[in-house]
């Protein structure tokens, strides 16, 4: 199976559904000409010229509006946030108009929309861009909200949000984009809801999303080796719907949780995870579900400080051996 | 303000309106009547604490949302504030459906779940009732912009009042609108106050509010929202350039409103506004009356028929009332529908994972 960049499995998403679906358009900052700030529709306006792929002065709010209103006429909108970050100038579209919609109208109207691009700190770009909003997204019902933590799972979940006649809110990650891994050739989709085993395990289970996956994944690996302690690692891939029975499955399977979260604690992920687990899976349970998130300030600047404010590899052991 | 008799332009005989016919017409006058005798009815049932929430009253703006959505085309699209409930009726939603929603009914245009601000018909290319200040006006942009981008011809009328014009987001779409060659009309219907702030307080003006489109080299007229024939062809001035050249178009109707800003607003009279501004609009500018008088003069109209249209829509009004009344208020399982397209109609997609979070 070829090996290609995460970015480039989106592109292929992109791409394809672009092919599949007169509807599709791509429509964002520097998404056409320039080729995306993160070279994540490269290619594409040349291919598929200036009505599939659609460059726009920086202006969140209305061209996130005018997706909403173009999806209401039934135009499939991808839009590309330069940064999930900019969300913050776009929230009355997202949430009143994108959100509420469906609601409001008693069915009559639907948003097929995809809102799409970064959410994640870890570059030293300051607290100003390195949001993790998928929380706040996914406290709105009416908004589903995705996470892909690797480029298999980001082309596959991509084309399965393009054609969700609902809004999806799409988080990548530029400290992923170019990382690779396998991806088959030609069309396949992943359903939202639906979790991912990245790693059996018997001792304790890891639940995560994102980037933050991958983290799991290592410090796994070195409990395993080091410590004699096999993690299960579920990716979550998809915050709202989420997919509970696979995770709840696998606590009692194991009795024990460890939450890693590249969200702030408060009322992150990792603490509706938590609940559920306390909720569904109590007498599962043999220790307290311990969370390892970012640490609970805006990110920092500071390249020498800020990985650390992430969750690491060491603050996931230490954790796990703290319940194990 | 209003112009002086002595300064206006015959708008009948403006070639949008020389073509009308008398049903046409008595239509126009009907339509207008409507919205009055269901806002009056609103107004009643409110005071009656029969709904609950706001209730933002259209009555002395009506020829405004008539005499624009009047002009539209099987292409032309509508999308509003929250003072919809005009907008709604002009373009064909019916008062029992309107009625309904305000009472939280099942029957309501939205099923009982948008209420006053939120009424919607689609199928009469109606896309609301929008609840945030300027929050519409993004919207109507990717209305044109589907238009364009589908191939067809029509435009996107977005109607918003003087107090959402120093949004962001209006300035954005304005530039966006130019940039990309959008058929989108903006109608700004200034009826003089933004809540409790009067216009003076509120905005920078020179000429007018609409002047404020020359900075992004965008076509703009102000003219009285008060004649319906005014607004009819001022408006399709607006509806040809989006139609044949995909260009936008700023509108600044004048206009005024009788009641406050919504039904709980007790400062309206006497507070922010004077009660004799509130009278001399209602006896002079009076969209209803002026153009009854219009209907008089032009012979298709007589007293009594006009007293015949009022009465029928006061009553359709009453009936819809009791329409309303005797509906079923929705389900609480109907809390959760519409929420989800993918949930409601249980695809593979709305079966898949946990979708909603109670206990």
């Amino acid at each position: 199976m070829p090996l290609i960049e995460y970015r480039e499995a989106l592109n292929q998403a992109f791409a394809e559904e672009i092919e599949r679906d007169p509807n599709v358009v791509l429509i964002g900052e520097e998404v056409a000409q320039y080729d995306g700030a993160y070279k994540v529709t490269r290619g594409l306006w040349k291919k598929y010229g200036d009505k599939r792929v659609v460059d726009t002065p920086i202006s969140e709010a209305a061209f996130i509006g005018m997706g909403v209103g173009a999806s209401m006429l039934g135009l499939r909108p991808v839009m590309e946030l330069m940064f999930w970050s900019f969300a913050t100038v776009a929230y009355d579209q997202i949430i009143n108009n994108a959100g509420q919609i469906r609601y409001m109208s008693g069915g009559l109207i639907n948003c097929p929309i995809v809102i799409r691009g970064p959410a994640n700190g870890g570059t030293n770009v300051g607290a100003t861009h390195s949001h993790t909003p998928e929380n706040w997204l996914a406290a709105i019902p009416g908004l589903k909200v995705v996470s892909a933590a690797n480029a298999y799972d980001a082309k596959g979940l991509m084309k399965t949000a393009i054609r969700d006649n609902d809004p999806v809110m799409f988080m990548e990650n530029t400290l992923l984009y170019g990382e690779k891994y396998e991806v088959p050739e030609g069309e396949y989709l992943i359903p939202l809801g639906v979790a991912d085993i990245k790693r059996e395990g018997t001792d304790v289970t890891l639940v995560s999303h994102g980037r933050a996956v991958l983290t799991a994944l290592k410090a796994a690996e070195i409990l395993a080796a080091e410590h004699d302690i096999s993690c299960e690692v579920v990716d979550l891939r998809s915050i709202r719907p989420l997919d509970e029975e696979t995770v709840l499955a696998s606590v009692r399977k194991t009795h024990r949780a460890v939450l890693v979260d590249e969200n702030k604690p408060f009322c992150g992920v990792s603490a509706q995870i938590s609940s559920m687990i306390m909720e569904q899976a109590f007498d599962d349970l043999d220790a307290p579900v311990g969370r390892v998130c970012s640490l609970d300030a805006p990110a920092i600047y500071s390249p020498a400080v800020e990985p650390f404010q992430l969750p690491t590899p060491d603050r996931i052991i230490r954790k796990v051996k703290e319940i194990c | 303000m209003p112009k002086s008799a002595a300064t206006s332009v015959d708008f009948a005989a403006a070639p949008v309106n020389a073509t009308l016919s008398k049903e046409d017409k008595l239509g126009l006058l009907r339509s207008m009547v409507r919205i009055r005798r269901f806002e009056l009815q609103a107004a009643k049932i409110y005071n009656a604490g029969k709904m609950g929430g706001f209730l933002h009253l259209y009555n002395g703006q009506e020829s405004v949302a008539v005499g624009a959505t009047s002009l539209m085309g099987d292409n032309d699209h509508v999308i509003t504030a929250y003072r919809n409930h005009g907008h709604a009726l002009a373009v064909g939603m019916s008062m029992n459906e309107c009625m309904a929603e305000l009472y939280g009914k099942a029957t309501g245009c939205s099923k009982g779940k948008g209420g006053s601000m939120h009424f919607f018909a689609p199928d009469k290319n109606y896309w609301g009732g929008h609840g945030i200040v300027a929050g519409q006006t993004p919207l109507g942009l990717g209305l044109a912009f589907g238009l364009k981008y589908k191939g067809l011809t029509g435009a996107a009328m977005c109607f918003l009042g003087d107090g959402a014009v120093n949004q962001g987001c209006f300035y954005e779409s304005l530039n966006m609108a130019a940039l990309f060659g959008l058929p989108v009309i903006y109608i700004i219907e200034n009826n003089k106050y933004s809540m409790g702030t009067s216009l003076e307080r509120s905005s920078v003006v020179d000429k007018c509010l609409a002047q404020r489109a020359e900075a992004f080299k965008i076509d703009w007229a102000q003219a009285d929202g008060e004649d319906v024939y005014e607004v009819r062809a001022v408006t399709q001035k607006a509806i040809d350039r989006a139609h044949k050249e995909s260009k936008p178009t700023v509108i600044e109707f004048d206009t005024y409103r009788y009641y406050g800003h919504s039904v709980a607003d007790a400062k309206h009279k006497g507070g922010y506004r004077k009660e004799e501004e509130i009278e001399k609009y209602k006896k002079e500018h009076d969209p209803i009356q002026l153009f009854k008088s219009h209907l008089i003069a032009e012979k298709i109209l007589s007293e009594e028929q006009f007293e015949a249209i009022d009465a029928e829509e006061k009553a359709g009004a009453a009936a819809a009332s009791e329409f309303a009344e005797e509906s079923p208020a929705p389900t609480e399982a109907a809390i959760f529908e519409d929420v989800y397209f993918e949930v409601d109609r249980q695809t593979e997609a709305g079966r898949t994972g946990r979708h909603f979070f109670n206990n």
